[in-house]
């Protein structure tokens, strides 16, 4: 299949804000690696979803997937084209293709601007189409996105509308421009419980209907199922592992998402419990070796010595741990 | 087990300028000594009003219009502010959402733990510290984190002060108000299971929360609430596994969940406004087997220890 994003050892630091005083008594520069050195790729039709808890990097790495962050080092294509150091006009071209919807729906919109000019603005700033078809291809993505009648909510201001409103404003601003790529960074995480399922079923009609390259960043392991093709689990700015849903939730093969797993609250009764030990690492001072061995049950010699590598499990599944395990749930 | 708690047709209601909000609408529920019962509901469905009126915490507009609540034999709505001042937290303990809004940031761990002790209890300052030190180590840190600031410890960190807090005057029912919302799941598991833990000494939980699947792992009963509404009551593996409530069985065949493979259906319409809720049933313009008979309000009906809110039932 072919790849419609690309990446390789990517890898974003971020500078350690020090007082002037700190910075005055130690030259040495500190940062915090929150991407630390990622590969993958996302296919043609296909959701990635990244799962992991805060601070694990996978809300960069979405960032930089869509160019809102610049990486510090490695390489992103984007069907093919090298599009790590895109400037200007060339990136303004491009972005049409790689969009983003964010967590908060309240942030996310101009609370200045009509909802009808959220969705006109992208199209006319793209040059796609006039002013006049412009709005009738907004009136239609409302339609689309269930806010009827649209003529209503095309002159309305995002404080008129509720929270779950917001997010499918925020959806159809993504979607007017048919993206060949989106990353969606928790879309559902601040919406009713009730409203969550109509949110994530019009992301997956999208994706259906237009062929939609995604990645799909969650905390939520139960969402990271339903949606994702594939799931890639991060941990203090590594994937630690990555494959196929299925096999990712019913075969985990890394402590960490067995970890994660054995806590995702389910209707039905336990099936794992796996421990984890202490609380997540100051992601200023990763551990040496593997970076989750001092909260493993598994741990051994090697772990604290040595980091792992992905390394391949099964078809598709790869795995970071020098004692990745074999279950089966 | 004997009852502990007992809120008969408690209501609760906001005044504002577009009217009144019956936030909690002539709710009846009983809590047993030793049980773990969880009230879950979407934003706005008057989970966090029933907690508060509990605690007799509603502040104007809200206020406590009708019903009791019986606790431990006492109508807590009869006592006086001050009777009621000794039951708070010495009774019934609460732990909030947000653990950094409820801890005083300038004020030491230890020190904090240790003045609610010496308001409550015959003991100074110092014998005070030493519980405060024994009450961090029980709940998973270490003792000398007396000394530490709110801000020096992470928010799972902090939500186990608040439940050493809430625990350092060994009350009879704990009180959660979506204590791990905030939070990622491998912490809330271990706050969760430092909740269930309480029990065992025959203490009740009553947890507060939206996330219904989290309340089926770990509660004996689920109370479902509904603008304002209580429309189901019972055993958590029967009320999961057979939902009487259509907007229970909703709810739950809306979330997504890691060991169950289901398509999500979206339950249609959003929850009511509730200064002006929908004639009859509050659940009916959602409802997908709403009848003629709905639009009157329906009755509580008892089913196998079980109580429900609709017509369907009678």
């Amino acid at each position: 299949m072919d790849s419609v994003i690309k990446v390789e050892h990517l890898k974003k630091y971020f500078p350690v804000q020090k007082s002037s005083l700190e910075v005055f008594l130690s030259r040495k520069l500190e940062f915090i690696k929150a991407v630390d050195d990622v590969s993958f790729e996302v296919r043609k039709g296909e959701v990635l979803a990244f799962v992991g808890e805060s601070g694990c990097g996978k809300t960069t790495t979405g960032r930089l997937m869509v160019k809102l962050e610049e990486p510090t080092d490695g390489k992103i294509w984007f069907k093919g084209k090298d599009i790590t150091n895109l400037k200007g006009e060339e990136l303004r071209k491009i972005r049409r293709h790689l969009q983003i919807i964010f967590q908060d729906p309240y942030a996310s919109l101009n609370p200045k601007m009509r909802i009808g000019e959220h969705l006109e603005d992208p199209l006319l700033i793209h040059e796609l189409a006039s002013k006049k078809e412009a709005k009738e291809l907004a009136l239609d993505m409302l339609e689309r996105v269930g806010l009827v009648p649209a003529e209503q909510f095309y002159n309305r201001y995002p404080y008129q509308l509720s929270g779950g409103q917001r997010q499918r404003v925020a959806i159809a601003r993504a979607m007017i421009l048919k993206p060949e790529f989106v990353v969606a960074d928790e879309p559902v995480s601040m919406i009713d419980v009730s409203l969550r399922a109509s949110i994530l079923n019009l992301l997956m009609s999208f994706k259906r209907d237009y062929h939609l390259s995604m990645i799909f960043i969650t905390h939520d392991l139960s969402v990271a199922k339903l949606v994702g093709d594939r799931i890639a689990v991060m941990y203090l700015g590594k994937i630690v592992e990555i494959g196929k849903a299925r096999d990712v939730i019913h075969s985990p093969a890394h402590p960490y998402t067995a970890a994660l797993l054995s806590a995702v609250p389910s209707f039905a009764k336990k099936a794992l419990r796996v421990e984890i030990k202490g609380d997540i690492a100051n992601p200023r001072y990763p551990p040496p070796g593997c970076r989750y061995h001092p909260r493993c049950p598994y741990m051994e010699k090697i772990c604290a010595e040595k980091e792992p590598e992905l390394v391949n499990v099964g078809e598709e599944h790869y795995v970071a741990c020098h004692k990745p395990l074999s279950l089966n749930l | 087990m004997s009852t502990l708690l007992q809120i008969e047709n408690l209501k609760t209601h906001y005044t504002s300028r577009r009217g009144i909000l019956k936030a909690v609408d002539n709710v009846s529920l009983d809590v047993k000594k030793g049980e773990f019962v969880s009230i879950v509901g979407e934003s706005g469905c008057g989970k966090s009003t029933l907690a508060y009126s509990i605690m007799r915490l509603i502040l104007p507009p809200g206020k406590i219009v009708g019903g009791r609540i019986v606790f431990n034999g006492v109508d807590l709505l009869k006592l006086s502010e001050e009777e009621m001042r000794k039951v708070r937290g010495k009774e019934i303990g609460m732990i909030f959402q947000d653990p950094m809004t409820s801890l005083d940031p300038l004020e030491k761990i230890g020190d904090q733990i240790a003045e609610t002790i010496v308001e409550h209890e015959n003991i100074d300052k110092k014998e005070a510290l030493e519980k405060a030190a024994k009450l961090l180590e029980s709940v998973g840190l270490p003792g000398d984190r007396v000394n530490n600031y709110p801000h020096q410890l992470s928010g799972g960190q902090r939500q186990r002060i608040m439940i050493a807090l809430a625990m350092s005057l060994n009350p009879k029912l704990l009180i959660a108000d979506e204590p791990t919302t905030a939070l990622d799941v491998i912490v809330q598991e271990k706050i969760m299971d430092l909740l269930e833990e309480l029990k065992k000494d025959g203490r009740a939980i009553i947890l507060i929360t939206h996330d219904f699947s989290l309340a089926a792992t770990r509660s004996d009963r689920i109370a479902v609430m509904y603008a304002g509404w209580l429309m189901e009551y019972g055993n958590a593996r029967s009320v999961v596994d057979e939902p009487l409530h259509p907007y229970t069985r909703g709810l739950i065949e809306s979330v997504p969940d890691v060991w169950i493979d289901r398509e999500i259906k979206p339950m249609p319409g959003f929850p009511p406004d509730l200064a002006n809720p929908p004639a009859g049933c509050r659940f009916r313009p959602r409802c997908p087997l709403a009848m003629d008979k709905c639009s009157t309000e329906p009755p509580m009906v008892e089913i196998d220890g079980r109580k429900v809110k609709c017509w369907l039932y009678s």
